[in-house]
This record gives structure tokens, C-alpha cells and sequence, in this order.
């Protein structure tokens, strides 16, 4: 899987709401489509995502097919404190993708 | 619906119209109607609800109203709650009626969230309802819907 791509507010205070915006290039392979003989072209998906902060967690999502390619995802968190973003991307067949990132805590 | 007492003589336009509109509000909602052929979105919907009745249109469910690419449709989905340990919705879950596959993702929050908002891009095979269901802390249900148009289909092959 590539690298991911995360975006986050330069800088936040305790308390603000911050949104978190993520996109990792994937072709989510549905399971559906069919190559041209005719075979099932077997699903690949990514079917998880998670963020942490400073070890609590935030947001989770449980990712279908029916999610289109290169995932996007954002969501929202109440700044609690000073720390760092923990993001895992899981794929079919259970590999992974972390990044990790402090977020600015002025 | 239709008190004998207040009108006793129904006509027959008046009767037809009113059958007709207790037919259709009672189609979505009644399980015993959809049975023998239940779509599977309906059945989904039920494993997750149980016996508990959403609460029909406290979710926001942005979605464009056509989609000339079903391959990527955005879609953003948000629930007024404070977001407490008492009161705050724990996840809310994505579905499109007429995907072969109905499930499109469930967004699970906790009280860090602050807002119970995601946002994401899916898959529309053909113009359909996506629905958004809620699940609150106390055990509730909440539910959006909107239809979306869609000109080229995604998922095909």
C-alpha cells in the first residue's frame, strides 16, 4: 500500500474541534468485476480504518466495497491535550499501514 | 385514518386516496410486509436495530442529488449530539438499497470526536436510496435517507 496523505489544522488549542482528513491510494477491488476470461477478480479492500490520539481512541471505520477506490475519510476530534495521532489502514488479508503525527498543541 | 364518525360516507376517491397513502407509509416501515422477499438492506438494517424503531430524520445525510459518476459519489454524514459519555452516538452505519452488496461502511465515534460527522466517497451501482442509521449511547436509533440519481453506475465489470 502506498503512503497516505493526512491533513491536520497547523496548529490547535486544548478544547478546539479539529477536523482530520486522510486519503491512502487503493483500488479497492470490489469482488464484483470480472477480468475479460470471464474470472472473478477477487476482492481487495481496504476494511478498516482507526485513529488513536495519545493512545485513546477517536474514530474508527469499517470499510465495504462499497467504499470507492483511494478511500477518503475525515472526522472530527476535541483536542484533549498535547499529542500524537496514531492512523492504521488495514487491508484484506490483515496488511497494515501506520502513520503517526503530533498534532501542534499551541 | 379514517374515523367512521367524522365521515361516514367516504367517497370513492376519497377512500382510494387514503387506502392508498396507508399503503405506501406502511410499506418501509412494516417488517410483516416486506416478508417472503425482503431486500437485503432491509435485512441488514434489521440485524442491527432488532426490535428498536428508528427515529425517522435526525440524521443529516449529505449526498449530491445527481451523481454522474457512480464510482465516486461524496457523502457526509453528521448527527446533532453533545457527544458525552451519558449522550453520544457510537456509530452510525452506511448502506445503499441497491448496491449488490448493501453495507458501505460503519463510522464508529467515541467522546474524544467532539462531533458526530465523517465524510467519505462511495460506490452507487444505480440511482437508489443510501440510508444512515445511528446508534446512540442510550440504545436508540436514528435514521436519514436520500435518494441519489445516479447517470454511470459504479461497481459494474
Amino acid at each position: 500500500m502506498n503512503k497516505p496523505r493526512v491533513k491536520l489544522p497547523e496548529a490547535a488549542k486544548v478544547g478546539d474541534l479539529i477536523e482530520i482528513k486522510t486519503l491512502i491510494s487503493h483500488v479497492m477491488e470490489t469482488g464484483q468485476r470480472k477480468d475479460p476470461d470471464g474470472k472473478v477478480i477477487p476482492r481487495n479492500i481496504i476494511n478498516s480504518f482507526s485513529a488513536t490520539f495519545a493512545g485513546n481512541e477517536v474514530f474508527k471505520a469499517d470499510l465495504q466495497p462499497g467504499i470507492a477506490a483511494n478511500p477518503y475519510l475525515s472526522f472530527f476530534m476535541k483536542v484533549p491535550s498535547a499529542g500524537e495521532f496514531e492512523f492504521t489502514w488495514v487491508e484484506d488479508g490483515g496488511s497494515k499501514v501506520v502513520e503517526k503525527i503530533k498534532l501542534n498543541v499551541t | 385514518m379514517m374515523q367512521a364518525k367524522s365521515t361516514p360516507m367516504l367517497d370513492r376517491r376519497e377512500f382510494a386516496l387514503a387506502a392508498g397513502a396507508m399503503l405506501i407509509s406502511s410499506v418501509p416501515a412494516s417488517p410483516l410486509a416486506a416478508q417472503g422477499a425482503e431486500p437485503a438492506w432491509q435485512q441488514a438494517l434489521k440485524s442491527l436495530v432488532g426490535d428498536a424503531k428508528p427515529i425517522e430524520g435526525k440524521v443529516t445525510l449529505e449526498l449530491p442529488e445527481i451523481a454522474e459518476n457512480g464510482n465516486t459519489v461524496p457523502l457526509a454524514v453528521s448527527v446533532d449530539s453533545p457527544m458525552t459519555a451519558d449522550d453520544h452516538v457510537k456509530a452510525i452505519h452506511i448502506m445503499a438499497t441497491e448496491n449488490p452488496q448493501p453495507g458501505v461502511a460503519t463510522f464508529r465515534f467515541t467522546t474524544l470526536s467532539g462531533k458526530a460527522s465523517a465524510a467519505s466517497r462511495m460506490r452507487l451501482a444505480k440511482t437508489q436510496e443510501v440510508i444512515a442509521l445511528a446508534e446512540l449511547s442510550d440504545g436508540k436509533f436514528l435514521l436519514g435517507r436520500r435518494t441519489v440519481k445516479v447517470t454511470i453506475g459504479g461497481c459494474g465489470g
